[in-house]
């Protein structure tokens, strides 16, 4: 009896142990798995080192972006220069203002756009997407045959005939971009709602009389939800290189605002006159937060993708 | 196979006309006419001007003078900034010339991108596949209109062996850059794409048992994998090509090659609604057009496509 007893005792203290022990989700091996890759943690960093910039800049800022230094502006490529004794540390730009502040104005601006414009992307496509794919039959065939026939026409053209007609601002360039950008986004959901509409656990929910945009809600899209991270990441740096290019031909963002894009085109133009700095700070913010964004997502994809596993 | 091109062109055509009226309706939605202008007309005038453009008719009578008048007489009016010159003038003008440097930029970024990509799988692991990889990763942040002011940079204001910008008849001095700049991060995602294929074609058991056989290694990889491995490359081909005709205008306006994108720009600067409309609905077309062989060559290759859909 007293041998059996301890017998339990220690059983039951197993088990408590056993229970003690957290249960891994997919989100926490995903986790580790992200954290493993090197490429994407320093692209996490550096990122935040953007971001960082973007937000904690102004203060070290002499100059406001608005401001005219007037003592460089009749000869910038010789006194514009980047130095840390006028202030100008990414020196002047073409009007003789602060290319350091104008450099944080354009990060905030282009980071803005993107973010915005993939979350548009990130809302209507798995919404709309996820609609097709459930429902199936006639209605996803309508409603995947609508995307294709948006998707082939030239989009970049469409969202530059608007900004023209309805005026140049950055609202109009949110509408614009999101309205084409969530097409990707709906058909790689439609695609994994497919496979997931088959799952037992769907099956169960029909049985029990759940409703169909109850079911699509509470376990259709958080199933979703891997795919839409990964996919999101990567259409960040769609969302920037798209307004950047916009910005370039001088039809996206107006002055007095900026982004990476606007500056990029302005350094591009004045550089034959010796003034590099302004196409290189520029330059070097937009590469260094594409590359991160992609790394990103290339983590991202490898952590949450059980295929490559 | 002829049920599946009839099938396709069904669609197509119907999205040329989408394309249209969305194009016509949005022109008509602008706030402000073609004429309004700071200083205002005489009504006399500026009823004599409408009258002359047909635009006091009702809208829908416009729009069906407008969609006859592009498909039978592939006219596109007037331009209402330049009042000598109709839209057929700019396109017939410009349109040459983007196709000249477009079609070598196209060339090139599948070529060499198909090439690079295979060497890489073959040799995986080796310093050919670093070296690519590293190329294509880095190509995904050096869009055409980052690439284009470097190459000015390196090639016109530090050795000075290319002129910075111009078309002139298209010399091979004016078109090396342009094609440079376009093809460039093409040509990466080509190379990204043809790896990632190769590779799995070669894990295949088709390629062991070919292996197996004892047939020499360049024979399996021409005659067994390189066709299974171009699929996916042939579908983003269409990506591809309106990447490319979209990036034809950064092109045009930063070398001022003169090409159609250099049109559209000013349009899009000066609100010349018809000329920015008509070029639009031409690249939409070529665009569908392109998608429409693209689809045919990959069901003609694939036969699992032709029977599915």
């Amino acid at each position: 009896m007293i041998i059996l007893n301890k017998k339990f005792n220690e059983i039951e203290k197993n088990i408590s142990k056993i229970q003690k022990v957290k249960g891994r989700s997919l989100w926490h091996d995903a986790r580790v798995r992200f954290f493993k890759n090197k490429a994407a943690v320093v692209s996490l960093t550096t990122l935040f080192l953007v971001l960082l910039f973007s937000f904690l800049g102004p203060i070290f800022a002499k100059w406001s972006n608005e401001e005219i230094d007037w003592s460089v502006l009749g000869d910038i490529s010789t006194l514009g220069y980047p130095s840390i004794e006028t202030g100008h540390y990414f020196g002047t730009d073409e009007l003789g203002r602060d290319l350091f502040s104008r450099v944080i104005q354009g990060t905030k601006i282009s980071l803005m756009v993107g973010i915005v414009g993939a979350l548009i992307a990130v809302v209507v496509g798995t919404i709309y997407g996820a609609t097709a794919g459930y429902f199936g039959g006639r209605i996803d065939s309508i409603m995947m045959r609508i995307v294709d026939i948006l998707m082939s026409i030239p989009y970049m053209f469409v969202l530059i005939l608007l900004l023209v007609i309805f005026g140049r601002s950055i609202l109009m360039l949110f509408i614009g971009i999101g309205l084409v950008s969530w097409l990707d986004m709906a058909r790689i959901v439609r695609g994994q709602t497919l496979s997931i509409k088959k799952k037992e656990y769907v099956e169960a929910a029909i049985t029990i009389g759940v409703s169909h945009f109850t079911i699509i809600r509470r376990h259709i899209i958080p199933n979703l939800l891997g795919v839409v991270a990964v996919y999101a990441t990567l259409l960040v740096p769609g969302m920037i290189l798209t307004e950047s290019f916009i910005s370039f031909l001088g039809l996206g963002v107006q002055e007095p605002n900026t982004s990476w894009g606007a500056l990029i085109s302005e350094g591009a133009g004045t550089m034959r006159y010796g003034t590099l700095w302004q196409l290189l700070f520029p330059l070097f913010f937009f590469v260094i937060s594409l590359f991160s964004f992609f790394f990103i997502g290339d983590g991202l994809r490898d952590a949450l993708d059980p295929k490559d596993r | 196979m002829i049920n599946f091109i009839l099938k396709r062109i069904s669609i197509a055509i119907p999205t040329i006309l989408i394309l249209i009226i969305i194009s016509f309706i949005l022109m008509h939605s602008a706030p402000g006419g073609p004429f309004t202008s700071e200083k205002p007309l005489p009504e006399q005038v500026l009823k004599n001007i409408n009258a002359k453009y047909g635009l006091d008719q009702p809208m829908y009578i416009q729009m069906y003078n407008y969609i006859t008048g592009i498909i039978f007489n592939f006219d596109f009016g007037p331009s209402f900034r330049y009042k000598d010159r109709s839209v057929n003038d700019l396109i017939a003008q410009g349109f040459p010339v983007t196709l000249k440097y477009g079609s070598w930029s196209f060339i090139i970024a599948v070529f060499f991108g198909v090439s690079l990509g295979v060497i890489a799988a073959i040799r995986q692991n080796s310093y050919l596949d670093y070296l690519s990889v590293g190329f294509s990763v880095s190509a995904q942040v050096l869009p055409n209109f980052v690439m284009a002011p470097i190459l000015v940079l390196i090639f016109t204001l530090w050795l000075g062996w290319l002129p910075g910008g111009g078309w002139e008849g298209g010399k091979i001095q004016f078109v090396i850059m342009p094609v440079i700049a376009l093809s460039t991060s093409y040509m990466a995602s080509i190379a990204r794409l043809t790896r990632s294929s190769m590779l799995e074609v070669l894990n295949s058991n088709f390629i062991r048992t070919a292996r197996a056989k004892g047939i020499p290694k360049y024979k399996i990889i021409f005659s067994h994998a390189l066709k299974p491995t171009l699929l996916p490359v042939i579908s983003y081909l269409g990506p591809a090509f309106v990447g490319m005709i979209t990036g034809s205008v950064v092109i045009d306006m930063y070398f001022s090659t003169g090409g159609i994108g250099l049109h559209f720009v000013n349009g899009a600067l000066n609100r010349d609604y018809s000329t920015i409309m008509g070029i639009t609905i031409l690249i939409g077309c070529l665009t569908i057009t392109f998608n429409l062989l693209v689809d045919i060559i990959y069901a003609w290759i694939d036969p699992k496509i032709r029977y599915d859909s």
